[in-house]
């Protein structure tokens, strides 16, 4: 959701990188709600080399101003430096979505994102969650609870759950 | 008025083409046909000479053939390549003038006209001509006449040459088919008693108009020179590829780069000249070795712009081994699309050009079928309710809207340990123990039955939207029909 999110915020078009072993799929039906369909492009890959290297070229182009990578593997310094230096040049954000623990210290920051059960909405609006970062390279952590407001089209911010 | 030479025509018919092409490549003399699958059956589609001793006919039942003839060889028609084969054939008589067209699916037409002296006069030339033909296992009949017409009629129907001048002469004692009538009127006019072309010529034109139509005397009127007929020679395809020969041989990337820039410049220009935009462009480099090394490239969308292909041959070009050098390098578009030529507009499009050359240069490293986009589809199955298609040959589509809400990830149906209507109080899933927290649903979906999906097998499903209180959103779904619970997707 926050890859959705952030699309809906950056102007211009997205990559969706992912490799071809993975079985589940994004479900444009799904993400509509949160950033037009029409707007994204999906690359299948074969290993995770070919991952960078596709997100690499995407973010250097500027032709896309997102660019969506799944990983499975950890990522070296020189690689993410490399995305680094790619985007810079594209002036283009790159995403990684990675396993837990598997982050590169390269990245400015990084994000762990959690759905969260909110027993007092009601059942139409539930998409709370809890965005952490986790790591700042330009400031500090922080958490904040976000819900989803389908009919303004943006991210409302509300205190945490439950408490 | 001036009346220049007169004009000559050659009509060359191949009675037995399809098998003639097909025996030359396999020597055999006994009887032997093609078939071709017709009105249901099997059916004789041509034969040879042999097969027509034994008393075959085109059109007969192969099976019938086979009773007549137990010794008899058969092949599969394939009257593509006979058309092939005749246009090659076609390519072929330009040897004896410029002006040759394809006349239906088995013969040739030929505007000699001033070209015989060259081969000595006519005889020697249609001599030539036939002696060609049969060196090369063909049986042909030819006819030269000063129409079309009359060229068609004495092919088919009595070999020769009409001497200038008086076309019905010619043409009085051949039967009325030889005018390229279809055979319902043939018959008819000769249940008429107009068996021959010299009845039909002397008989009262204004009845037979009324009773055959306008068609007839048109075609008679061809054959005897009153009414012109062209000849259209079969125009070449355009042919999109440009080389360059080097002096020296080459090495350095820069220096191919220069070279493929100059061939592309050149190409370029010849699309523009068609109004077509190339999709598959083949770069092939010789060496001096007489190697040669291919570099493809696939187009996300068809160009003509020079400047826009030429980065896109970097990579492709940068693997490449020089070895000693490359000597000759040839540029062409293997697949092209047609570009119209389009007004150039205040509103700027580059980001669609910079993503249309991102698309090209991905295609490249990871192949073009493996970049995609999502276009909106008509079904509620949530598998179905979008297409993937490459992005390089679809455009963006809009009118996403769902009545219910869907998962963002959708993965293939996941089961778990569950029974009843209702979604379960607690539930593994993924080595996970979760708990209900909230349930809604369900929303009932049932296959489409004209749709034979494997995975809808096990009939109509219940759709739930959990929420577990641990966080996770997932849709489940029941099958009541055969019951069991599975997992399929995550929401937001």
């Amino acid at each position: 959701m926050f890859a959705f999110v952030l699309t809906t915020h950056l102007r211009g078009g997205a990559m969706w990188i992912r490799e071809n072993w993975e079985t589940s799929q994004i479900n444009p039906a799904g993400f509509a709600d949160f950033a037009d369909p029409s707007r994204l492009i999906r690359c299948i890959t074969q290993n995770q080399t070919e991952t960078l290297a596709v997100a690499e070229e995407a973010l250097r182009s500027g032709a896309v101003s997102l660019v969506i990578m799944q990983l499975s593997q950890p990522v070296g310094l020189t690689e993410g430096r490399r995305l680094q230096l790619a985007a810079r040049d594209g002036d283009a954000t790159g995403l990684a979505i990675i396993p837990e623990g598997m982050g590169s210290n390269a990245v400015e920051t990084r994000w762990r994102c959690t759905p969260v059960f909110d027993p007092e909405t009601g059942a139409e609006d539930s998409t709370l969650q809890r965005w952490e970062l986790i790591k700042n390279k330009s400031g500090t952590l922080g958490v904040w609870h976000v819900r989803w407001d389908t009919a303004a089209r943006r991210l409302v911010m509300v205190s945490p759950a439950g408490k | 008025m001036f009346d220049g030479i007169q004009r000559r025509v050659v009509s060359l018919w191949f009675p037995r083409l399809a098998s003639d092409r097909v025996l030359r490549l396999r020597a055999f003399d006994g009887p032997f046909v093609l078939t071709l699958k017709q009105k249901n059956s099997n059916r004789i589609y041509c034969l040879n000479r042999a097969a027509e001793h034994q008393g075959l006919h085109p059109g007969m039942p192969y099976a019938d053939a086979c009773a007549f003839c137990p010794e008899l060889q058969s092949q599969i028609a394939e009257p593509e390549q006979d058309h092939r084969f005749l246009r090659a054939l076609c390519r072929w008589a330009t040897r004896y003038c410029p002006w040759v067209g394809v006349d239906g699916t088995d013969g040739l037409v030929m505007d000699v006209t001033g070209s015989t002296h060259l081969f000595g006069g006519e005889a020697p030339m249609l001599g030539d001509m036939r002696m060609r033909l049969m060196r090369s296992g063909l049986s042909v009949q030819i006819g030269c006449a000063d129409t079309r017409g009359a060229a068609w009629a004495l092919a088919h129907y009595d070999e020769g040459i009409a001497p200038s001048g008086d076309m019905l002469a010619a043409l009085t004692d051949l039967p009325v088919a030889g005018l390229r009538i279809d055979e319902d009127m043939s018959i008819a006019l000769q249940r008429l008693g107009l068996r021959s072309i010299g009845d039909l010529a002397k008989a009262a034109r204004a009845p037979l108009t009324r009773r055959f139509g306008p068609g007839l005397l048109l075609r008679l009127d061809q054959a005897l020179g009153a009414q012109p007929e062209d000849i259209s020679p079969h125009a070449d395809p355009p042919h999109y590829a440009v080389r360059i020969t080097l002096p020296e041989p080459i090495g350095l990337l820069a220096d191919v780069m220069a070279g493929t820039e100059r061939l592309l410049s050149q190409l370029c220009a010849k699309l523009k000249a068609q109004e077509m935009g190339a999709r598959k462009l083949c770069l092939t480099l010789r060496r001096v070795d007489q190697g040669q090394q291919h570099v493809e490239l696939r187009l996300a969308r068809p160009l003509r712009d020079a400047k826009r292909i030429l980065p896109l041959f970097e990579r492709g070009l940068s693997e490449i081994d020089a070895g000693f050098g490359i000597d000759q390098l040839r540029l062409e578009a293997t697949q092209v699309e047609s570009l119209p030529i389009q007004q150039i507009s205040h509103v700027s499009d580059r980001r669609q050009d910079r993503l249309d050359d991102l698309i090209s240069r991905l295609g490249t490293r990871i192949g073009l079928e493996n970049i995609h986009r999502f276009l909106p589809a008509d079904s509620h199955i949530p598998e179905r309710s979008f297409i993937i298609a490459p992005a390089a040959y679809s455009e963006p589509a809009g009118g996403w809207n769902s009545l219910n809400p869907r998962p963002l990830i959708l993965f293939p149906p996941e089961p778990i340990a569950a029974s009843g209507p209702r979604p379960p109080a607690r539930f593994r899933w993924r080595r996970m123990s979760l708990t209900t927290g909230r349930a809604t649903g369900p929303e009932r979906i049932a296959p489409e039955w004209w749709l034979g999906d494997e995975n809808w097998r096990s009939g109509l499903r219940d759709y739930w939207r959990v929420e577990t209180r641990e966080g996770r959103r997932l849709w489940l779904f029941h099958t009541p029909q055969n019951p069991s619970w599975f997992v399929q997707g995550e929401f937001a």
